[in-house]
Order: structure tokens, then sequence, then C-alpha cells
């Protein structure tokens, strides 16, 4: 072996090895215990199918598929109209961008637990200012059929500045001659919006669509925090994650737990293939 | 000369018009952005106010704006029922180990994976791409079961674990070594440098920029992160910023001061470096993008 390939297995050992340890076997153990009775501790034997059958049959389990595939309605088409909006603005000549951009974006830094707390606070049904502003006295937080809803607005008032963060920079690369050509052509400022900047920003536009999917197939603080174990919403709210969560650590069967891991894993792989396929009608790389 | 004068007359008053219409653009921009911002400060302003009302001025219908007294009893229940020192030491050491630990590691592979040739390279990134593509979620089991085998839960160590190595930061980081030209490489082993003295002394300070980013990225995923420190360390001193205040939930359901005074007593440390660092954070997140 040459020197050079010696500083190469050097230099990637300590990340392959803990990639190993900590991700690649984890995986298939993960894998392994969705086949097991494995609860709290202790040993555990297989089961076969058993877990993903139960899974299968229970009704709280598709509830759960639904509202995760249900959050992704609400969060993310609001939420990528409104960041690329944003991003708009923020990228016309206006004065004071940075102060804008430094506001919209504060969300990032703070813990969703610490955002849950407040919001939860101004969603409450009887003292909180929500109602008091809109004069009326909605359960946002209890009514199963709206808890969700008001989850997903906490959602998108978190990602909104980061997303269009990264549509900003997607358009900061969009040649201005292309404008000035389009303005020399006659086009009006929406015009030039849906047929020069809209296919310029696509790819990145298409990867923060990704992305945002992605974090809602996976959400659970927001839900962890804002809707408790005793809230009548729960089983109308609670994602995937959530339920992962709660069969996993709270009641402690963990070979279940896995089995609804897998299944939240092969489902964000379909979504994310579907993406992919529908990408080539609309996503455009000849740049 | 005469036909330019002409012309520049003519246009004069078209350019005047645009002009007032971009103005007009500007006017509506301005209002919209300026109300989107106050959506976002709201929610923070409403926590400082409520932390400073006693409980039931917080309950008082209709609302009052500002506290009539200012109150700080809630800063010293949020005090009393969480060991906030604990808790900011405990997440001081997560973020500083993860990011040594990140920076160092990623650095190494990022720089073999884009610049050294060695067999079976590709089959090791694999690796890394899978990784990525996996939510954190599926691992979290086994991962804590090893902790719990190792006896390690309730550590600074349970805190680090998960986060010791970074397939992201690696990947990122081998973009960023990918973008260095090998002429500069092929330059210093003329001048008898050898590997480890072109990755440290050549490669390595050139990746200031992308180091940066993926050390705000680490911190920030760290610090934010629930469902990992909830399930390590259950031992309220041992616990982290983001868990220990989720416990707050359930001790006080209905004194919202007091929530509002931890939740802004958790934030604190994050917003203010925040606050000093601001591009540094959104330039580097957004680098970092995609994850």
């Amino acid at each position: 072996m040459n020197s050079e390939a010696k500083w190469g297995y050097g230099l990637v050992a300590p990340t392959i090895i803990g990639l190993l340890i900590l991700n690649i076997w984890p995986f298939i153990q993960t894998l392994i215990l969705s086949f097991t009775n494995a609860k709290k501790f202790g040993s555990y034997d297989f089961v076969g199918l058993t877990n993903y059958v139960r899974m299968f049959q229970s009704t709280e389990f598709w509830q759960a598929t639904w509202n995760s595939i249900y959050f992704c309605i609400l969060t993310v088409p609001v939420g990528i109209i409104l960041a690329l909006l944003l991003a708009v603005f923020l990228n016309s000549k206006i004065k004071g961008k940075v102060v804008f951009r430094a506001i919209y974006f504060l969300p990032m830094v703070v813990a969703p637990v610490a955002v849950a707390m407040v919001w939860k606070w101004m969603f409450n049904s009887n003292y909180g200012i929500i109602n008091d502003v809109l004069g009326l006295h909605i359960d946002w937080l209890t009514n199963p059929h709206l808890a969700i809803v008001s989850c997903a607005v906490v959602s998108i008032w978190s990602s909104v500045g980061y997303d269009a963060v990264l549509l900003l920079s997607g358009l900061q690369n969009v040649p201005k001659t292309l404008y000035e050509a389009a303005d020399l052509d006659g086009a009006t400022k929406i015009q030039q919006f849906f047929h020069v900047t809209l296919p310029m920003v696509s790819p990145t536009l298409f990867m923060v669509i990704i992305m945002r999917l992605m974090s809602s197939l996976k959400v659970y603080d927001i839900m962890y925090m804002m809707i408790s174990e005793s809230n009548p919403a729960l089983l109308d709210t609670q994602s995937l994650m959530y339920l992962f969560y709660r069969e996993s650590f709270v009641i402690g069967s963990k070979g279940y737990g896995s089995a609804i891991v897998v299944w939240t894993v092969v489902l964000i792989g379909i979504v994310t293939a579907l993406q992919f396929w529908g990408q080539k009608k609309w996503v455009n790389y000849d740049v | 000369m005469n036909t330019n004068e002409i012309s520049a007359e003519k246009t004069a008053p078209k350019l005047h018009s645009v002009k007032k219409s971009r103005n007009s653009g500007k006017i509506i921009i301005y209002i919209l952005l300026g109300l989107g911002a106050v959506l976002m400060i709201f929610p923070f302003l409403w926590m400082l106010l409520t932390s400073f009302k006693t409980n039931a001025q917080a309950m008082q219908v209709p609302p009052t704006f500002f506290p009539t007294q200012w109150n700080f009893d809630s800063y010293a229940k949020a005090l009393e029922s969480l060991p906030f020192g604990n808790l900011y030491l405990n997440t001081g050491l997560m973020i500083v180990f993860r990011v040594l630990t990140t920076a160092a590691f990623c650095s190494m592979a990022g720089f073999a994976f884009a610049k050294l040739k060695f067999k079976g390279r590709n089959l090791l990134f694999s690796l890394i791409l899978i990784q990525m593509m996996l939510p954190s979620q599926i691992f979290i089991i086994p991962q804590f079961q090893m902790l719990a085998s190792l006896g390690l839960t309730n550590t600074i160590f349970a805190l680090v674990f998960p986060g010791i190595v970074s397939a992201f930061g690696t990947f990122f980081l081998r973009q960023t070594y990918m973008g260095i030209p090998d002429e500069l490489i092929e330059a210093a082993y003329l001048d008898g440098a050898n590997t480890w003295q072109v990755f440290t002394k050549i490669c390595f300070p050139l990746t200031k920029t992308a180091l940066a980013a993926i050390s705000i990225f680490t911190a920030v995923f760290a610090y934010t992160d629930l469902m990992w420190p909830l399930i390590a360390n259950t031992d309220l001193n041992m616990m982290t910023l983001t868990s220990g205040l989720s416990t707050l939930n359930g001790q006080f359901t209905t004194n919202y001061p007091v929530l509002m005074a931890g939740s802004l007593l958790s934030m604190l440390p994050m917003v203010a470096l925040y606050l000093v660092f601001q591009k540094q954070f959104i330039e580097g997140i957004a680098a970092t993008g995609g994850k």
C-alpha cells in the first residue's frame, strides 16, 4: 500500500468507524428489532411480522400516517409560497434588507420547544391573545379538527425565514441581463416573475421543497410541546414520529416502535421518489 | 448631438413615470415586509411581556398589553424549578464537543475523500450518502440501547454521542476541499511537503468559511434538538436547555409567566450569539442549506 492510500485510510477512519457504530449498525438493528417483541429493557424474541400486522391493523397508526401527510399538505405549499414571496421582496432594491432578513430568520436559532411554548400561550382558548384579538372563543389546540392546523401555523412561522434565505441565494444567481431583456420586451413585473424568476430559481425551489417535505414528514417537537398526552385532539394530531416516540419511549414497546420508524422511512422514500419523478416536468436545469 | 438631445427629452417623462411606479411598488413591499416582521417579532415580545406579569394579570380578561407592575417572581420561580446553571453548562459542553469532533473528523475525512486516492474510496463514501438519506430517528433506539448497556446515560458523553461524527459535515467539507486547485497541492509536494503538511498547512486554512458554516450549523442543530437529549438524559441536572425547558411544561401547565420566563432564559445565549454574529449565522446556515 502506498503512502497516499495509508493517509487516506487513516484520515477517513474516525468518521467511517463512527458511522458504522453510530449509524449503519443501529440502522440494521432497528430493522431487526422491528421483527421482535423488544420492550424497555432485557431480552426479546423474534415474532415475525407481528408488529407490522398489528401496525397495519391499527387505526391509530393510519391516523398518524394521514396526520403526517396532512401536515405536509398544510405546511409545504403555503410555507413555500410565503418564503418565495419573502425572498423576492428581500431581493428587490430596498433599504434595511439586512434587518428584515435577521428578523425573519430569528426562529431558526430558537429551540422549537420555546417557540411552541409561546404559541401555546397565544393559542390558549380562555386567556390567549389570538382569541382576544379576534374576539372569538376558539379551542385552537383541543379541537380535533383545528389542533393540527394550529401546529402547522407554528411550523410555517418558524421556517419561512430560513426557506426564504435559501431561495434568496437562488434568486441572486439569476443574471440581471435576463430582466433587462424582459423589460425591453415589455414584460410586466408579474410576467417577469413567472417567465424569468420562477424557471431560473426552480432548482433551488425544488431543493427547498424536498427539504421542507422531509422535515414536515418527521415533525415531532412542536406537537410534543403543544399537544400533550391528555389532549383530546392527540389522536387527530399526532404525527408518525410522535407516535414512534410514545410507543418506544413512553409505553416502551421498542419492537413496535421500530416498525413505525421503518414505515416512516419507507414513506419518506416514496414521497421523495415521487418528487424526483415529478421534477422533470417543472425544474429547469439548462442554466 | 442634436438627435441625442431630442431623444433624451422624449424619454425623460417616461423615465419619471417608471420611477414613480417603482416607488409605489417599493412602498407596498415595505408595508408587507413590515407587517410580516411584526408577526415574526410579536410572539417574542409577548413572551417577554408575559414573563413580567403575575399569573393573575396574565389571565386577566381582557388582557392588558403591558404589565401594570413589572414583576420578576416568574424568573425566580423558573430558576428555582430548573437547574439553569447545569443546563447552560451541559448545553455548552455538548455544543463545544460536538463542534470540535465534527470540525476535526469531518475535515480529515473531507480532505481524504476529495484529494487522496485509495482503494474503496467510493464504497466508503457511499456509507456517508446512505447515512444522509436516513432520518436520524431510525438510529435512535439502538443508539440508546448501546448507551444504556455501557451505563453512560445521564452523562455529557451521552449528549455528544450521536454527534461525534457527521456524515453531512463530511459531505459538505468534501465539496469545499474539492474546490481547492490540484496545482496548489502538487506545488507543495514538489517543495517537499508530506500529505499531513499538505492537509494541515495548505488545504485546511483555506476552508475557514466552510468550517465556520458547519460549526454554526452543528451548534444550532445540537441546541434545538429535543428527542435525543430527552431520551438519553432523564436526570434533570444532566439535561440540555431544550429538554429541560420541555419538562417545565408539565410542572406549570397553567402558569404561563413562569413558562415564558423559562423559555426566555433558555433562548438567551443562542439569541445573544445570533444578534452579534447575525451575518455568519444566516450565511453559514444558508450555505449548509438542503439538510
